[in-house]
């Protein structure tokens, strides 16, 4: 057996092993949990993954100068954590604060950072199971800033639900 | 497959560290006439485990150097070989060849062995009979002073500072060599055993290792190789010849085999470039043989004959060159002279911090102590609280009594947790007295340094970043400050110059005082530079005070101070901003002709912090107590409007400016009427502002918590905490205010100037 060979023979398993990689994460790539919100009568989603919990609204302290979408930030468990109003941030007409507003925690974890944020909606409403045949692109005609966080869109029971983008959502501030 | 080392290679590198610091501290107390036994024997054991250590773990360099000094050590202790001023020069420029060595290792880089071979081969010549002044001369020679080698150089050592250069002069385009320099690579033969497989080793692995290692061609001899029917599919029966090409040392390919080694047939033989007859000793030897005679030392290292040896004299003269050859060599030389205090290799290496403190085993027991407490308060109060019969008043007593002892566990855990990044500030001022005996020798100046408080303990995190301030202080002391020995002697005091160190606690924060008996600083030179450089007005009358505080303006370069120590680097504008970011403060006091003072005030730790809570529109902020010079109620007849809509407050003998929090925040749009209302006056780089708030609250300790991360850096705050209450207040952040009503005031300038 020369060394070409040997190459050759770890190409082999090289190959293989990428394609048992590729069918498993088929399957979890499939089917995705989301959780639903609503604001202004409008459903939207996120990846149930990114959510690390939900709570009511308040004591939030405001942040010095930052843009009007941030509310501010909480006290989680001794960690600070920055929330930004949903509805500011798209615009949405009103953005009043009731017993059913929430704030739901959401997390993401990249190699270098962990983040942790929450945003402001209207209220919690569902959470259903998608696979990813069941997802469209967002029409490319709309130019709003809440645009580039739409993720898909797709439909539940009949209702358009907008599936957001955590992790773009997430970095945002440092778009600010 | 194999046991990773390297676990224990940063417990190595620290007690390495710690050796060669005691190392420093024994051979800097050592009497030269009269040397305790003792002494030498605690410099001989450190030197003595950081061989063993770096032995262990393959750092070879480390491990071969050490030899050489442990060798003369050992004489010394033994009363074989005296030791005088300059041998004791001489160890200690090995201690700081060694901490570069390991920094270099520390970093994951190969060692630049340049300065070590020097020294071995000065060791070596002293081991052979040359006395320390010949042989420091030459070291002297070529790293500091760059003079003429002195004539009575032994022969040995001389050939060695040539066989160095032209080793150098030969490689310097490579970037890494060490004992290996000759070879570019080895001839590998690897035959395992028929039943290595069986034991789980896989040859197929160790080549793809290799591989890692630099370029390889291999070649498989298979004629062992069965026909099919005869095969048996565990068995091995293949060897490889193996030629990599790889500027590796012999230890990293003999690792690849580590786990091997008894189940196969096994030679590693290096490749030589231009091997010439002088080479036949393979690296092993050398390895093993590091105190093989000079000229067999020469010999196995002059292998890359590039080009006509250079003269001693263009190399040690530092004449122009024209020859680039001759250039890299001088090179070096030239670093050394601009530099001589920091050994070459340390400037290179990226510093890596260490990330581990040792922490005593009295603190961590009465942690231990504190958390059991605290168990025990909890079940009392679980108990409690799963009591089943109606809650009576005695119940309510005991609950109280239990929550009262509750708090003061956790207080008294809180203080301990903190007390576990506390660290004796020795560990700072370890390093000064070495720093100011190499500098006061090559200024020429007497000085000794007195410390005092060492064992004062200071946050692991604030001792990090106070540490570079201070060494500037300290040395701006010894340059500018002391005078020389001639001068002192005229000015009718001592002509050793002291410098005086001391370190204690004051209230919550900790006090460093640095003061010498120099010359002090001449506050008319200042002002006059200032005054030159536009920053103070021709007419402005400065108290001498005001006159020392221009010490700290940035940009106030005193160019013509500019020498090798002290012109360069951080400026004392910066010791003040990197002192100010830890929220301290630092004041200076002088007197010509009698000496300067520096105090530096820091707060014990980073992670706590004393406070003033305000309010400002229903929002709690809190300010760094260290910041706030006073508080005060706003009389209006003293408010001035400057023309943009800024206000300025005539406090005593000076206009300072009134900031509104509320507007630079942006809380809300109406402003409140400044006569009544309160000031904070807080101190940013050195200026005062007034900052106005609607209420002062309580004084309180609060735990620092970023903002940044997970959200991002806010201009005016330097971070958040969480109140009793469970809400998030913002920590002000005085400077970045400063910077805030910059902007404010600029836009209001343009505005004006718009409207006009």
């Amino acid at each position: 057996m020369s060394i070409a060979e040997q190459e050759d023979a770890k190409d082999v398993a090289k190959q293989t092993a990428a394609l048992v990689d590729h069918s498993t994460t088929h399957d979890f790539e499939d089917q995705r949990q989301y959780l639903t919100f609503l604001m202004q009568d409008e459903e939207y989603g996120v990846d149930i993954l990114n959510v690390q919990e939900i709570r009511g609204w308040g004591n939030v302290s405001p942040i010095p100068n930052a843009p009007d979408y941030v509310s501010g930030v909480i006290n989680l468990r001794g960690a600070i954590v920055p929330v930004i109003d949903l509805r500011v941030l798209f615009q949405l007409a009103d953005a009043n604060y009731d017993e059913n507003t929430v704030v739901i925690v959401l997390k993401v974890s990249t190699e270098r950072v962990n983040r942790i944020m929450g945003v402001v909606v209207d209220a919690v409403s569902d959470v259903f199971t998608l696979s990813s045949n069941d997802r469209q692109s967002p029409p490319s005609v709309n130019q709003s800033v809440s645009h580039e966080f739409i993720e898909g869109l797709t439909e539940v029971k009949g209702k358009m639900v907008i599936l957001l983008d955590s992790e773009r959502l997430l970095h945002l501030e440092s778009n600010v | 497959m194999s046991i990773d080392l390297s676990q224990f290679h940063a417990v190595f590198f620290e007690e390495s560290f710690e050796g060669l610091e005691l190392m420093e501290a024994a051979l800097l107390d050592l009497d030269v006439g009269n040397p305790d036994s003792e002494q030498i024997n605690a410099i001989f054991r450190a030197a003595h485990s950081i061989k063993g250590g770096s032995g262990t773990f393959g750092f070879v360099q480390v491990a071969e150097f050490t030899h050489i000094l442990e060798t003369l050590l050992d004489k010394v202790r033994d009363g074989e070989q005296a030791i005088d001023a300059d041998g004791i020069e001489l160890f200690l420029q090995s201690v700081d060849c060694l901490r570069g060595l390991l920094e270099a290792l520390q970093s994951k880089q190969d060692p630049d062995m340049q300065r070590a071979n020097e020294l071995a081969g000065v060791f070596q010549a002293v081991l052979d009979g040359a006395s320390y002044a010949d042989s420091a001369n030459l070291v002297k020679a070529n790293s500091i002073t760059g003079q003429l080698l002195a004539p009575e150089i032994t022969e040995s050592a001389a050939d060695n500072v040539a066989d160095d250069a032209a080793t150098d002069d030969g490689i310097s385009e490579e970037p890494s060599y060490g004992t290996s320099r000759q070879q570019v690579g080895f001839n590998i033969y690897f035959k395992p055993h028929v039943d290595m497989l069986k034991g789980g080793n896989d040859p197929v692995r160790m080549l793809r290792e290799l591989a890692t290692l630099g370029e390889i061609k291999t070649t498989v001899d298979s004629a062992e190789l069965p026909l099919l029917e005869a095969l048996v599919p565990d068995n091995c029966y293949l060897s490889w010849t193996i030629e990599l090409l790889t500027s590796c040392k012999i230890d990293d390919v003999e690792e690849v085999f580590e786990w091997v080694e008894d189940e196969c047939q096994l030679s590693i033989t290096p490749i030589l470039q231009d091997a010439s007859a002088l080479v036949s000793n393979q690296p092993q030897d050398q390895q093993n043989n590091p105190q093989a005679s000079p000229s067999a030392a020469l010999g196995q290292r002059l292998v890359m004959p590039s080009g006509p040896l250079p003269g001693l004299d263009d190399l040690l003269l530092p004449s122009p060159m024209v020859d680039s050859s001759t250039e890299t060599v001088t090179d070096p030389v030239k670093d050394s002279v601009k530099a001589p205090v920091k050994d070459p290799v340390k400037t290179k290496a990226t510093k890596v911090e260490s990330s581990s403190i040792r922490v005593g085993i009295d603190k961590v027991d009465s942690l231990i102590n504190l958390v059991g407490e605290l168990v025990i308060t909890q079940s009392m109060l679980g108990q409690m609280g799963s009591a089943r019969d109606s809650i009576t008043e005695e119940h309510i007593g005991n609950l109280r009594e239990g929550l009262v002892q509750l708090e003061q566990n956790t207080r008294e855990l809180q203080d301990s947790v903190m007390r576990i990044r506390m660290l004796p500030i020795s560990f700072t001022f370890n390093r000064l007295p070495r720093m100011v005996r190499d500098i006061s020798i090559q200024l020429g100046k007497k000085v000794q340094l007195e410390v005092s408080g060492e064992s004062t303990e200071l946050d692991k995190t604030v001792m990090e970043k106070i540490s570079d301030p201070m060494v500037h202080l300290i040395r701006n002391a010894l340059d500018h400050g002391i005078e020389m020995p001639a001068q002192r002697i005229a000015a009718g005091k001592p002509e050793m110059g002291t410098i005086v160190l001391k370190a204690f606690h004051q209230g919550g924060s900790i006090v460093i005082e640095m003061s010498d008996d120099g010359g002090g600083i001449d506050t008319e030179r200042l002002l006059a530079k200032a005054r030159k450089n536009g920053l103070v007005a021709e007419s402005e009358q400065l108290t001498q005070e005001q006159k020392l505080e221009l010490l700290f303006t940035p940009g106030l370069s005193t160019v013509e101070q500019v020498s090798d120590l002290s012109g360069r680097g951080v400026g004392m504008d910066v010791v003040r901003r990197n002192i100010q970011e830890l929220n301290g403060s630092v004041e200076v006091s002088s007197e010509m002709g009698v000496g300067s003072a520096f105090r530096i005030r820091l707060p014990l730790t980073l992670a706590i912090l004393d406070g003033q809570l305000v309010t400002v529109a229903d929002q709690t902020y809190i300010f760094p107590l260290v910041s706030i010079s006073e508080s005060l109620q706003i009389d209006g007849a003293k408010v001035n409007n400057l023309a943009g809509g800024s206000d300025v407050y005539s406090l005593r003998d000076e206009y300072i400016p009134i900031l509104r929090l509320d507007r630079l925040f942006s809380l809300r749009e109406e402003n409140g009427v400044l006569d009544g209302s309160l000031l904070v006056v807080v101190e940013s780089e050195g200026q005062k502002i007034g900052v106005v708030v609607d209420e002062l609250l309580a004084q309180q300790q609060v735990v620092i918590k970023s903002l940044e991360e997970n959200y991002t850096r806010v201009v005016g705050v330097s971070g958040a905490t969480i109140l009793g209450d469970g809400t998030v207040a913002m920590i002000v952040d005085p400077i970045g205010l400063s910077s805030l009503a910059g902007n404010d005031i600029a836009a209001a300038k343009q505005m004006t100037d718009a409207a006009a």
